[in-house]
């Protein structure tokens, strides 16, 4: 039980964070916006978890301009897909775990 | 962690990912009223060739002199005009439909996946249109039903990746349908009445029970 906690990752501990790394694992990239509505969060928080997974190097910011609206957008990176898997990976452990 | 909340975890990640991916509050109904519109139209359409022209060999196929006033355009602008009050009134009510669906479920009709279910969706119409009207302009009138039937197929499979999969084989079979219908030409508008028509209504009541129905039960 404790081997498998371990895999965990800790920026995915919160809900929101990893329904963020769903989003942009499952799509090429993900705007603000968007991102705000599908996920029913405020601008603070949503931008606050950003930058918690931005810090990990999880995902990387595209800012660009819509006309004159700066339209900022966001992709997993790398690390970010790796890092996500493992965690899929050990709740799915978990599970296995469990019923076994 | 528990085991409820490992799945809790799971399921919601699921979920979110569908609907990041997926354009779903397209309205089952709209399908439905499409393909009534367009039953209806191909009735008039009927109506005016067959029927009021005086030269009716009911049901089909039309006799050699029916092909012949077809084929010389006399009728090529009523049933374009028909075609496009058709598809006027299939576009509107879908929209209607699918905002008023959004709504109930509190969603955004104008985000990332219906944008790109439009842009997906977009391309073949397009070409396919101007096909269309190139058809018309060289008075190929007869090949035009089938032609309509491919494209809107390929419109569809092209855009299925972003909404249901089940948009896939309602585009599949408009696809095969409008194959078929290019094997018999004078039959194109038993076929367009087939494809826009019975296609429509059935993919739409399946939409409606399989997705509609159960959603706003909730």
């Amino acid at each position: 039980m404790k081997i498998a906690l371990t895999n965990f990752d800790k920026a995915f501990e919160n809900r929101i964070r990893l329904q963020i790394m769903s989003v942009l694992v499952a799509n090429e990239s993900y705007d603000f916006n968007s991102l705000k509505e599908l996920l029913a969060v405020t601008d603070g928080n949503l931008a606050s978890h950003l930058k918690a997974l931005e810090k990990e190097e999880y995902i990387s910011v595209i800012k660009s301009f819509l006309g004159r609206k700066p339209n900022t957008r966001y992709q997993a990176s790398a690390k970010g897909i790796t890092a996500f898997k493992k965690h899929l990976e050990a709740l799915e452990n978990l599970i296995k775990q469990q019923k076994s | 962690m528990k085991d409820k909340d490992v799945l809790d975890e799971i399921s919601s990640i699921k979920n979110i990912m569908e609907r990041s991916t997926r354009f779903i509050s397209l309205s089952g109904l709209s399908g439905v009223m499409a393909g009534v519109y367009a039953l209806i139209g191909s009735w008039l359409a009927y109506q005016s060739i067959y029927i009021l022209r005086g030269s009716s060999t009911f049901p089909y196929p039309a006799i050699l002199s029916d092909l012949l006033t077809f084929e010389r355009g006399e009728l090529a602008g009523e049933m374009f005009v028909l075609a496009l009050i058709v598809l006027i009134l299939s576009i509107s009510t879908g929209i209607w439909l699918t905002v008023r669906k959004a709504r109930r479920k509190g969603q955004s009709v104008w985000n990332q996946s219906s944008r790109a279910f439009l842009r997906k969706g977009a391309l073949p119409l397009v070409a396919g249109g101007c096909f269309i009207l190139i058809l018309l302009w060289h008075h190929y009138y007869a090949v035009a039903a089938p032609v309509s039937l491919i494209f809107y197929g390929l419109a569809l499979t092209a855009a299925s990746q972003y909404t249901y999969g089940d948009v896939k084989w309602l585009g599949l079979c408009e696809i095969a349908l409008g194959l078929i219908a290019m094997l018999f030409p004078l039959y194109g508008l038993l076929f367009w009445a087939l494809g826009f028509g019975v296609l429509h209504i059935l993919y739409g009541t399946i939409m409606y029970f399989k997705y509609d129905r159960e959603n706003s039960a909730h």
